[in-house]
């Protein structure tokens, strides 16, 4: 049987590697053992990808959303409910938030998802390719104008966002740089964008246009060539600075609330030998994020991070929806559902500016706090659920317990969550008063169900429910 | 509650969500050029609302006609900015954060609110209604009550017994609060849920003191500006609420669309001054009405596309009614892209509504300074 900090060290990890788990998932993986869940994480291959289909049929208003508000959230929310890949779908969630395009700009959801749909295909690869799939993305090239990027006129929106935000990080690189590097990628664009009207939304395609693209000698980053995208892309991937910048972001996505993109330059990291560790393995890999992960994951300072991050609104409403059960869909209220992550600040496929989300304590605002609050509290309230039901039944098949037992008894099966000694003892406080927890008789059983649906609301609505 | 002697300005913004078609809003009946690009979505003449010898309202806007000819409504014409986007998510950032250049972070009424209240004295000096909050209330650190529906309004909805909620309600005050924390961001969290819950206990009294003779319809604006109305009554101090309607996108069946929105706009403005009015509480309050963007000058068949400039409209007992700005040419060598040309920088009502009205200066919110409109009066 595994013990009580293999249960803990396994909730963390998929806490922070998935969407979390139930106490029931929890034994059967720590029986299996940390070494080889991640294996089963990093090999995401082997699972039954999540059938679309099964949505379709019942929600055809979901295919190709085009302009329709909505759907598009809806779509992945049944993937990242419903996948056996978890750390997969958390990757596409991470490079969704770094290669940041938003409906705002693009005004087109089925580019949108075709691009996270990219993430989840290529999310365990290397970097590099990475980088070029979505410097090739239609929504990147229109989100940062590259289409208006041209031989002897070139537009340096997309040329210095490469740099600034999905490689190296400002400081690294001259305004001359930005110039060379935006010369390099003229010619890059999307097919014909047809107007919307009358006919609606078309899909788009990257398209290379030689004779747009300004084949003459760049200086980039001290290297001299007929430059094109792709070498310049190999270029950047040589710069320490760039293991370095993904390094910090997979530490803030993975490990703990680092500060945010735009201090980089000037605050050093939470952890320095750690953001090392990363960048080696980043190195020694050839960018390759699957074996970078293995690093990650297998360290101590990823072990010890526990409960330092708070919960992104999408780990709030996936991993509720996964641990009580009975949302797998597709029922109806998906729609609904693929809202509440935007109602907590973060909504997905329209994310505020190219910077992605800011993250950490930035997720909270009074409005969205009570509104994580009230979305957990609802689902692990309602004691029909599947995975309250399970809770309940160990509650019951321990007997008769005291107001302190049936406190930790709860905090084991919702976290396990470790609480400092004055916060546990509130929790007792509240359920001293109606004595010991009792199953002889309906009417205790009645009372009991309810007491641990108010006690489970009452630990989700903690301060320190809020971090992963 | 404080009493003060004189009452302080409360600005309440109903933003009209989907780009409202000016054009079909404000229609220039006297311009003949209107009737020849609007074949389909026209309206003639003799439907329309005069307001002058050129200008009307939509047929459907009648109360709020009648409000105008109160000398209650300020109509300001051309509103927008340059380069307008056509896009209702970027444009809609642009209204709520006051940038039309750069991406913004802040939205102005936040800044607005803790420019009003540096100290959070007052976690509800800004309400917003609707499931989450609107970009331009949003600075962080700044508390504001985001309100669905202000009978549930408060943590914890779903525990429906009265005690049992008290009870939890209790508790979480107790866990949130500084006797319990280790470090700045658990601080900060304690923080935040404190005022959270703070802002629902304040807000809970406003429905139960509440009576008026005026029966707001059964719609969702009508519920949202009850609310206000509500709150506004209570005397709670709030200073900005925010609430919005819609979809106004309309790129097709625009005639009946239209109809039944402005419908629910008119009854529902209307009920909510009489309401503030039969109570004394209307002095104080002006309304801001905006959409993202106007439409397309030309329709498309049975509706309109997205276009650039807008209107925008200050309705008040203490607002100058008539016409501000003017209506851009309609010519067709004067319009963008098929648009009438924006001729009111958006930041010339931010301003004329701060430093006229709400009395502060707008400089740090809006960015630089920009020409008023004189239509605030005594």
């Amino acid at each position: 049987m595994p013990n009580k900090e293999d249960i803990a060290l396994m909730a963390h990890l998929m806490r922070r590697a998935g969407f979390g788990a139930t106490y029931d998932e929890l034994e059967i993986l720590a029986e299996r053992g940390y070494d080889a869940t991640v294996e089963e994480l990093l090999q995401p291959e082997v699972q039954e990808p999540v059938d679309r289909y099964d949505l379709l049929r019942y929600h055809p208003w979901s295919w190709k959303p085009g302009t329709i508000q909505g759907t598009g959230h809806a779509t992945w929310l049944f993937d990242m409910v419903n996948t056996r890949a978890p750390l997969l779908e958390k990757m596409t969630v991470f490079w969704h938030g770094i290669f940041a395009t938003g409906v705002s700009k693009v005004d087109h959801w089925d580019e949108i998802v075709d691009m996270v749909d990219m993430f989840r295909d290529k999310g365990l690869g290397s970097y590099k390719e990475m980088l070029i799939e979505v410097a090739k993305s239609p929504a990147m090239l229109y989100w940062l104008d590259n289409n208006e990027n041209h031989a002897g006129a070139p537009n340096e929106n997309w040329g210095r966002e490469l740099l600034e935000l999905f490689s190296m990080g400002v400081g690294n690189y001259t305004e001359k740089d930005v110039y060379e590097c935006s010369r390099a990628f003229t010619g890059w664009t999307i097919t014909p964008k047809l107007p919307r009207f009358p006919m609606g939304r078309f899909d788009w395609s990257f398209e290379y246009r030689e004779e747009d693209h300004d084949g003459d000698e760049k200086s980039f980053l001290g290297n001299r060539g007929n430059f094109n995208g792709e070498d310049i892309i190999d270029i950047i991937c040589r710069q320490p600075a760039t293991a370095r910048f993904m390094a910090r972001h997979l530490y803030n996505f993975f490990v703990a609330d680092e500060a945010q993109v735009p201090a980089w330059q000037t605050v050093p990291p939470r952890d320095p030998e750690a953001i090392q560790v990363l960048v080696d393995a980043f190195v020694a890999n050839d960018y390759d994020m699957r074996e970078v992960l293995r690093v990650l994951f297998n360290s101590d300072f990823f072990k010890e991070a526990r409960f330092s991050r708070i919960k992104s609104p999408v780990e709030v409403v996936v991993n509720t929806l996964r641990f009580v059960g009975g949302h797998e869909f597709p029922a109806p209220g998906i729609g609904n559902l693929g809202r509440q992550t935007g109602y907590m600040g973060q909504e997905v496929l329209n994310p505020p500016s190219v910077e992605g989300w800011h993250t950490g304590r930035e997720w909270i605002n009074s409005g969205s706090l009570m509104r994580r609050i009230n979305f957990v509290a609802d689902l692990v309230g309602d004691v029909n659920l599947p995975g309250v039901q399970a809770i309940l039944g160990r509650l019951r098949g321990a007997g008769e317990m005291p107001p302190d037992g049936f406190v930790d008894m709860c905090l084991e099966q919702m976290g396990p969550l470790d609480l400092d000694t004055q916060t546990r003892q509130e929790l007792i406080d509240h359920a001293a008063p109606d004595g010991n927890l009792s199953w002889d008789t309906p009417t205790q059983a009645d009372l009991s169900t309810q007491r641990v649906s108010e006690m489970l609301q009452l630990i989700v609505s903690l301060r320190d429910f809020q971090y992963a | 509650m404080t009493t003060v002697d004189k009452k302080d300005p409360v600005l309440v913004v109903v933003q009209l969500s989907g780009g409202n078609d000016y054009l079909n809003t404000v229609i220039p009946y006297g311009n003949d050029l209107y009737y020849d690009y609007r074949p389909s979505v026209g309206i003639p003449q003799d439907k329309v609302l005069h307001i002058d010898n050129e200008m009307g309202l939509h047929p459907n806007l009648a109360p709020i006609r009648g409000m105008y000819q109160g000398g209650n409504v300020a109509i300001i014409h051309g509103v927008g900015y340059e380069n307008s986007p056509r896009s209702h998510f970027r444009s809609m950032d642009i209204w709520h954060t006051c940038e039309p250049d750069d991406v913004g972070t802040e939205g102005w009424l936040g800044r607005v609110i803790r420019e009003l209240d540096p100290h959070k004295e007052n976690v509800v000096t800004g309400v917003s209604f609707g499931p989450s909050m609107f970009r331009a209330m949003a600075v962080p650190g700044v508390p504001i009550a985001v309100v669905e529906n202000l009978e549930d309004y408060g943590l914890l909805p779903g525990i429906s017994m009265a005690d049992q909620r008290q009870r939890i309600l209790d508790r979480f005050s107790r866990l949130y609060g500084p006797a319990i924390g280790r470090g700045p961001v658990m601080e900060f969290l304690g923080q935040t849920g404190l005022d959270a819950l703070r802002g629902a206990d304040i807000l809970k009294i406003a429905p139960k003191n509440y009576s008026s003779t005026v029966e707001y319809a059964d719609t969702t604006l009508a519920k949202k500006l009850k609310g206000i109305a509500q709150v506004h009554l209570a005397g709670l101090g709030t200073r900005v609420f925010y609430c919005d309607h819609g979809s106004y996108d309309s790129h097709a069946g625009q005639p009946s669309m239209l109809s039944v929105l402005f419908d629910d706009l008119s009854a529902s403005i209307r009920d909510f001054f009489d309401d503030l009015r039969e109570h004394d509480a209307a002095d104080n309050v002006i309304m801001l009405l905006f959409s993202e963007f106007g439409r397309r000058t030309h329709d498309n068949g049975s509706g309109t596309d997205h276009g650039a400039a807008g209107v925008a409209f200050l309705i008040g007992d203490r607002i100058k009614g008539g016409q501000y700005s003017v209506m851009p040419s309609l010519k067709s060598q004067d319009l963008q892209q098929g648009d009438p040309v924006p001729n009111l920088d958006f930041r010339s009502l931010y301003t004329t509504i701060l430093e006229n009205w709400m009395l502060i200066d707008a400089n740090p919110i809006v960015g630089r300074a920009f020409e008023k409109l004189d239509l605030v009066g005594a």
